[in-house]
């Protein structure tokens, strides 16, 4: 069975640490291993910070929106933001490019994404925003032990 | 959990010991008091101890790569310590250790500097 849900919230860069928390609690249902849930909190991190600075450039009267679906053992999350969107999608998944290298930016968020992930889909339009999509499959080698 | 930062000093070496969640939001306040107790005190080198971090993402490696380049004005050197596998993991994505030093722990990281802990 399918299980979804769908949460939006400021573009304030305290929302960070409570959207990696709201989906590592629904996708916990899946029951997943401490480094997957690693996993899925260090991306939804990358992404939401990447809407706040670069999407939304740190205004706080913007949204962004989570939504994540669980089935069988498969996690697929998206992160949407309606902000400046991106020039040149393949540059910005670079490993170490950043566009804002004066906010100590690491260039590094999209690297960490897509070796988190099973796959990464980045949808871009400029003045209009950014979706980023991924899939994950958790392994199911623990439930041996069930 | 929010960021928590303890500094210490010890002859010339800056002791940096973080606990919680260093994601961006924490990062930018860190950089500030960091980089403050880097120019109150005369010290030339930094260990940075990460044995009470939970959450890390690349916005901390940001904060790290820059007090590096700090350190490296100062003419000293960065020792990480303590460091999780996950955050390792992190660490070594992204090239981070070949230029900073790791070492186990902070007594390691202070022999290496030759300062008796
Ligand atoms: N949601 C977004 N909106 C606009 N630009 C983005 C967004 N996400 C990423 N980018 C662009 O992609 C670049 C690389 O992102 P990332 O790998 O996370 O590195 P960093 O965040 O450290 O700059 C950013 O510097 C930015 O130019
Ligand atoms: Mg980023």
């Amino acid at each position: 069975m399918k299980n979804e849900m769908f949460i939006r919230f400021s573009s304030l860069s305290q929302n960070e640490a409570f959207a990696r928390v709201a989906v590592a609690s629904f996708v916990s249902q899946l029951d997943p291993t401490m480094d997957e849930l690693t996993e899925i909190k260090t991306v939804v991190s990358e992404a939401v910070t990447n809407s706040i600075i670069h999407g939304y450039q740190n205004e706080p009267d913007h949204y962004i929106s989570i939504s994540c679906s669980i089935m069988d053992d498969t996690i697929e999350l998206t992160v949407e933001d309606q902000g400046i969107g991106i020039q040149d999608i393949e540059l910005a998944r670079e490993p170490l490019y950043t566009s804002k290298p004066e906010l100590e930016r690491s260039g590094m968020g999209f690297t960490i994404i897509e070796n988190f992930m099973d796959s990464v889909d980045v949808q871009s339009t400029l003045g209009e925003g950014t979706t980023v999509h991924m899939m994950k499959q958790l392994t199911k080698t623990k439930t041996v032990s069930k | 959990m929010a960021l928590s930062a303890v500094f210490d000093v010890k002859e010339d070496v800056l002791i940096v010991r973080l606990a919680g969640e260093l994601d961006h939001h924490e990062a930018e306040k860190l950089k500030v008091v960091w980089q403050n107790k880097m120019y109150q005190n005369p010290i030339k080198h930094v260990i940075l101890n990460l044995e009470a971090i939970t959450f890390m993402d690349s916005s901390g490696i940001g904060v790290i790569l820059g007090r590096y380049k700090d350190v490296l004005q100062l003419g000293g050197k960065m020792i990480v310590c303590s460091v999780s596998p996950s955050i390792k993991r992190l660490f070594e994505m992204s090239g981070l250790f070949k230029i900073v030093h790791l070492e186990k722990n902070e007594a390691f990281a202070l022999s290496t500097l030759g300062v008796a802990s």
